[in-house]
């Protein structure tokens, strides 16, 4: 490595030249602005595409003029989305279904982590390891078994699960519970022991240690772990795609495919209206609390 | 602390037949209590994670209505008590399959070169957003990471209409240069870019802000030394950050290859596998066969392909996330 060096470092750099590598950092950080707005660039190129195709009309889609510039803009998608029963269908749907699912994964996830992590109990390691392991089980492989388990469940119990938006409150924990829990875990192992064994020695019970000490302190643990559950949830396809059909029981992302792609014609306009009103709530919430948002991101590998 | 106290008081109690207060006292045992609290977890991955993924495999065995047990068919090559014992005849249609293969490759390719090609922009991207000053970092990182906030169906949409048959507004930029109009989704090879490209664009963004946490948490006088020492970016980057970001990069490259493998939402909606099945993968092409096709168990079979692929990375994850969990 150091022959390297020598070789390269060579004659012309045998006076010491003070600065050089002032400037050699100036011209990195060029570079780096110069790259970073290329990645930029393509990064946003589909969300700034489905605006301007949101303002156009179906008329001025189909006419061959330069499709990245809009000539005559126009609402009048985002009034008829709006106002369309079916789509507000969805959103409501949606919004129901990501919030109730939001609050069970946290009644689920909080206690169990709080136990995980604090009170030990016969097989509580193993556990522990079980849920990291159950977040890593991908949708696309229980689709099919959880389908006709609960067409079995309905011949049995007379209960209709399929087609039915709330099956989604019943599988959607699925996917976030183990990452929320996951996440609970490492935030309230960082919280020193001294806190809980004072509660408990003061004569607070568990449940009370839990709700008085826990969850306050790992509040920031709890926003990151509820806008990963939301913005899962919201973002969920497979599941809803393959429980739901009837338009009045679908969520926003299948809604939007198969309401507003009718047979062959694609009213890019309104698909494209329709999709960007579907990425704005997490979209909101990411721009608001971005901090949260890729502390919940980076938890899951570097706590573990 | 506390704990011990009540075990070592418990043994004592017990001596006296007392059964209400011992019942009370099992109630009030702090194992006990954690238990309970774990309990609805417990349940939950039990009858929503574990018992179908078991019931999936006993789904395999079974024929097209659920009816009998899928037999094989002409199976003079293997031995008899395999032909009639083992109910492997979804298995066998599988194998025998010339379009199985043709999405066991599509899976591996799709797979492979999206997960290398997220971690190289990621890896490139986190750098420069660590070069820049941290005042500026927030904004860039930001603006970076939207790809990832869109839910995938949402974005998938808008690049199916950037790859539309007849108004793609690429191929409009590629007439102003007289370039010949790509076929994006109409053709195999350009499908397949197409799908790799779109799960790239979604994916790199979370390779970069891991990279970006694990770069913050070099210390910067390693850099410092390096670079007194002469070492020239290439000799930083190989002699100091990589070493020092290995965790972070395998241990997101493997989470990542479980989802890009298990992918659906993008193929789904770009493609929906065509044209001709070209770019199916295992999740969408089980979807087709078992909800569209209405074939659960053949749907079941091809799922279950997934799983030596997800548990030799699951298994890698793990020993990573014990070690370090033995560390701390």
């Amino acid at each position: 490595m150091t022959s390297v060096t020598v070789d390269k470092a060579g004659p012309t750099r045998a006076r010491p030249k003070y600065g050089s590598m002032k400037r050699d950092r100036a011209w990195a950080l060029r570079w780096s602005y110069f790259f970073l707005a290329i990645f930029a660039f393509f990064f946003l190129i589909p969300p700034i595409y489905m605006f301007i195709t949101s303002l156009k009309t179906s008329a001025e889609i189909s006419a061959a003029k330069n499709p990245w510039w809009v000539f005559n803009p126009t609402l009048s998608n985002y009034v008829e989305l709006l106002t369309s029963p079916a789509y507000i269908g969805f959103f409501k749907n949606s919004a129901i279904v990501s919030v109730s699912v939001v609050i069970i994964t946290m009644l689920i996830a909080i206690p169990a982590a709080f136990a995980l992590s604090r009170m030990r109990f016969w097989g509580s390691a193993t556990l522990a390891t079980g849920v990291f392991l159950t977040y890593l089980i991908p949708e696309t492989l229980l689709f099919l078994p959880l389908f006709k388990m609960f067409a079995v469940f309905h011949e049995y119990t007379g209960i209709q699960l399929l087609n039915r938006w709330w099956v989604l409150l019943v599988v959607y924990p699925t996917l976030t519970v183990p990452f929320c829990t996951w996440i609970m875990i490492g935030y309230f192992a960082s919280i020193p022991k001294e806190l809980d064994e004072a509660a408990i020695i003061d004569g607070a019970s568990w449940l009370q240690t839990l709700t008085r000490v826990f969850v306050p302190v790992a509040l920031p643990g709890i926003i990151a772990a509820t806008i990963f559950a939301f913005t899962v949830s919201w973002a969920q396809f497979l599941y809803p795609i393959a429980f739901t059909t009837s338009i009045d029981q679908l969520v926003l992302p299948v809604g939007i495919i198969t309401t507003l792609i009718k047979g062959d014609v694609f009213n890019w306009g309104q698909i494209m209206t329709g999709a960007l009103l579907g990425a704005a709530p997490p979209l909101i919430i990411y721009a608001f609390l971005m901090d949260y948002y890729i502390a919940g991101l980076t938890a899951g590998a570097t706590k573990g | 602390m506390a704990d011990a106290t009540a075990t070592v008081v418990t043994p004592a109690k017990r001596a006296k037949p007392a059964p209400r207060s011992r019942l009370r006292k099992f109630f009030e045992k702090k194992s006990t209590i954690a238990f309970f609290m774990a309990l609805p977890l417990i349940l939950l991955i039990f009858t929503l994670v574990i018992y179908p993924a078991f019931y999936a495999i006993y789904l395999t065995t079974l024929n097209k209505r659920m009816t009998a047990t899928a037999w094989m068919k002409n199976c003079t090559y293997l031995p008899d008590w395999i032909c009639t014992n083992i109910p492997f005849g979804n298995l066998q249609f599988l194998l025998t399959r010339e379009t199985f293969w043709m999405v066991f490759w599509q899976s591996c390719l799709f797979a492979i070169s999206a997960v290398i090609f997220k971690a190289l922009i990621g890896f490139v991207v986190s750098h420069f957003v660590h070069n820049v000053p941290t005042k500026g970092q927030r904004k860039w990182r930001g603006m970076l990471l939207v790809p990832w906030v869109i839910p995938a169906a949402m974005s998938t949409l808008a690049w199916q209409w950037l790859f539309d048959p007849s108004y793609s507004a690429f191929n409009w930029i590629l007439a102003q240069f007289d370039v010949e109009r790509v076929s994006w989704t109409g053709v195999a090879h350009w499908a397949r870019f197409s799908v790799i490209l779109v799960n790239v664009w979604i994916g790199a963004p979370f390779f970069m802000i891991m990279y970006l946490a694990a770069l913050k948490s070099v210390p910067d006088q390693l850099y410092e030394a390096a670079e007194i020492d002469g070492a020239n970016w290439w000799q930083r980057i190989w002699y100091v950050t990589l070493p020092m970001m290995r965790n972070i990069i395998a241990i997101t490259a493997l989470f990542s290859t479980i989802v890009t493998f298990a992918n659906f939402d993008i193929v789904r909606i770009l493609t929906a596998g065509g044209p001709l099945d070209k770019t199916h993968l295992f999740a969408t092409w089980s979807f087709r066969l078992g909800i569209e096709g209405g074939d659960i168990p053949l749907g079941a079979t091809v799922s279950l392909f997934m799983v030596p692929i997800l548990a030799v990375a699951a298994a890698f994850i793990l020993r990573d996330v014990t070690r370090r969990g033995n560390e701390a």
